[in-house]
């Protein structure tokens, strides 16, 4: 494939941008960096957890029992060493949330990035050849919406320590939730893009493409692919958020990462327990982390679906 | 004619399978459905000449088009490009350097040319898939085309929807003429553009069809832009040609009802004086064609004969009241 005309041909690639329409469009919507700013702060926190936590909740040497339950540091009774308080175990609750932010954006990430891979290619398979392919496939993806992520990751999960006997869960975990959040997910990508491939392929730049020859695969990866993902970016990261509540959820329920290597999820649940006996920081932390990724994330989805449309430029 | 002819077409046929899903088809007790929307056409271009096909909106002229491209396989009948056929063309290496001969302008210019995609990187496409050129050399040629058709080097920097109809179809003809295509398939070019720019698209293709040599089959609904274009002319009808001439000949002396009822309905001064019978009544439903001539039930001159006999084309006009001399 030789791609003459990039469109970082003379200039540097971040001039370009800062030149851009889309980084303009950013500069003039404030929610939209604000919801960047967040987005951002929490990626670089939970990929740098290990060197911001002022303390490393998995080391059972540094935590101390005699630390459990303490309330934030503002709070009566609170300890200067621990500005959001310790958990029932001990834990600093900010490292806590930390590295369970780590493991929530790595297995939502992941999860989602499986599932619009497979959504993605079988849905531009689907609208691009059509007839018994594209009903096989969509057949599929109606039964597949029939189960829930909860029983994909029970059965999964079930089969994963039927077949690897005596699989520990700390190994078992992350890949089972991975495969879950990807199976349950790819439907809707699927569908979007299998109905947008349908528009696309009827029109002429297609056709085009088609009369000199170029085999189907490159059509579709070349044209019609930049043509569809608009609205799957707007999924993608949707999904994100929708992902990591999975995995929440799933962990709450016991069938996602255990405690020993708690998630967002996790780390809720745990909380969960002490609410009613007036500890609410637990569970108040890691649930407020949560719903501001999630929000944030959406916002950013919002924006980007503007910005990236060439029609509203 | 014939020994100079680069595109010969005959007895081309298209059906298409308009049939409701094979589980309503079996609950419902219907039979498969087909529409037979080019029925035994059959035409010759010579070298740098201009054939336009005419007729109105559902006639099967765009279906011809697509499948003298290749977009669209026929159902029947054969296109052979400078004594090549297409449909045995089969080996991938033969029928990609036949692809490169042939190239096509579309309706839409709004449609035509990838939204993601800068125009440079459209143009350039037929060079970079036939391997024509590398590195410098495309962009050069791609400058050198955008100039070529009246825009400027440097737009090829900017996306399609920065540019109007008439500018689109300007880059539509550059990349048909990337790839140093002889024959041009035009689907009614001008049709999705403001009369204005239509004289201006026109005359370019004119110009550019005499710098190059080139070939054109020219599909529009416009007789104006026919008469001003095509040197033969082929009037089709619900999927089939009635009539077939040089263009001077045809619009001064029309044969076939049809064709004499569609040059009556052109508001032109020169024809004042002539008796007008304006386009009466609709192109039928092709899903079930009237029988024989399937003009019949439009022509003023159709008689039992007519409603039962297909008229076989005879000396360039297919109609049975110009075989009996009825037509006056």
């Amino acid at each position: 494939m030789t791609e003459t005309s990039k469109p970082a041909a003379g200039k540097g690639a971040v001039a370009r941008f800062l030149e851009s329409d889309i980084y303009a469009s950013f500069r003039s919507s404030p929610l939209a960096m604000a919801a960047a700013v967040i987005v951002l702060a929490m990626f670089v926190g939970a990929v740098l957890a290990t060197l911001i936590a002022p303390y490393d909740p998995f080391d059972p040497a540094k935590v101390f029992l005699s630390d459990a339950s303490l309330p934030p540091r503002w709070q009566d009774g609170g300890d200067p060493r621990f500005f959001l308080g310790t958990d029932d175990q001990g834990r600093d609750m900010f490292s806590a949330i930390l590295y369970g932010l780590q493991v929530s954006l790595m297995v939502g990430g992941l999860g989602v990035a499986l599932a619009a891979l497979i959504g993605i290619t079988l849905g531009l398979v689907a609208g691009y050849v059509g007839g018994r392919t594209d009903a096989l496939i969509m057949r599929v993806a109606d039964v597949q919406l029939t189960f829930p992520a909860i029983l994909i990751a029970l059965l999964i999960d079930g089969v994963v320590h039927s077949v690897f006997k005596g699989i520990s869960r700390e190994t078992s975990a992350i890949p089972v939730l991975v495969v879950s959040i990807g199976l349950s997910f790819w439907v809707q990508y699927a569908r979007t893009v299998r109905s947008s491939t349908f528009v696309e392929k009827g029109k002429d730049y297609v056709s085009a493409a088609r009369l000199v020859g170029l085999p189907a695969p490159v059509i579709m990866w070349r044209h019609v692919l930049p043509n569809v993902l608009g609205p799957v970016l707007i999924i993608l990261t949707i999904n994100l958020g929708l992902a990591v509540i999975t995995e929440a959820t799933l962990s709450f329920l016991g069938v996602g990462l255990p405690p020993t290597e708690p998630s967002l999820g996790t780390l809720i649940a745990i909380g969960n327990q002490y609410l009613f006996s007036g500890e609410w920081w637990i569970v108040a932390f890691p649930g407020a982390t949560l719903a501001i990724l999630v929000l944030s994330v959406n916002l950013l989805g919002d924006w980007l679906r503007d910005a990236l449309n060439p029609k509203l430029r | 004619m014939s020994e100079a002819s680069l595109v010969v077409v005959r007895g081309l046929r298209r059906d298409f399978d308009i049939s409701r899903p094979w589980l309503n088809r079996l609950f419902e007790g219907q039979r498969r459905l087909f529409l037979r929307a080019v029925d035994d056409v059959s035409f010759e271009i010579a070298k740098g000449c201009t054939f336009a096909l005419v007729g109105e909106s559902g006639s099967g002229k765009s279906t011809v088009a697509r499948m003298v491209v290749g977009l669209l396989p026929p159902s029947d009948g054969e296109v052979t490009i400078d004594g090549i056929s297409m449909q045995s063309a089969s080996d991938s290496g033969s029928r990609q350097k036949l692809r490169r001969r042939i190239q096509m302008i579309f309706q839409d210019p709004y449609a035509s040319l990838n939204p993601r995609w800068r125009v440079s990187r459209v143009i350039a496409e037929p060079i970079n898939t036939f391997g024509l050129l590398k590195g410098e050399a495309v962009t050069k040629k791609v400058g050198e085309l955008l100039t070529l058709v009246g825009l400027h080097p440097d737009d090829g920097d900017k996306f399609p929807h920065e540019f109007s109809g008439g500018q689109r179809q300007r880059i539509a003809i550059a990349r048909a003429l990337a790839a140093h295509a002889e024959f041009i398939v035009c689907d009614e070019p001008t049709s999705a553009l403001d009369v204005s720019v239509q004289a201006q698209i026109l005359n370019l293709m004119r110009d550019l069809q005499k710098e190059f040599g080139l070939t054109l089959l020219f599909i529009s609904h416009n007789l104006a832009v026919v008469r001003h274009m095509a040197d033969r002319i082929g009037v089709m009808y619900l999927g089939r040609v009635v009539e077939t001439g040089d263009s001077r000949a045809l619009f001064a002396r029309p044969r076939h009802p049809y064709t004499r009822m569609l040059l009556d309905a052109v508001p032109d001064l020169d024809m004042s004086g002539r008796q007008r019978t304006p386009v009466a009544g609709e192109i039928p439903n092709p899903i079930n064609p009237p029988s024989g001539c399937t003009f019949h039930p439009r022509c003023p001159q159709a008689n039992e004969r007519c409603r039962r006999e297909i008229p076989a084309m005879i000396d360039g006009v297919a109609c049975h009241a110009v075989e009996e001399g009825r037509a006056g």
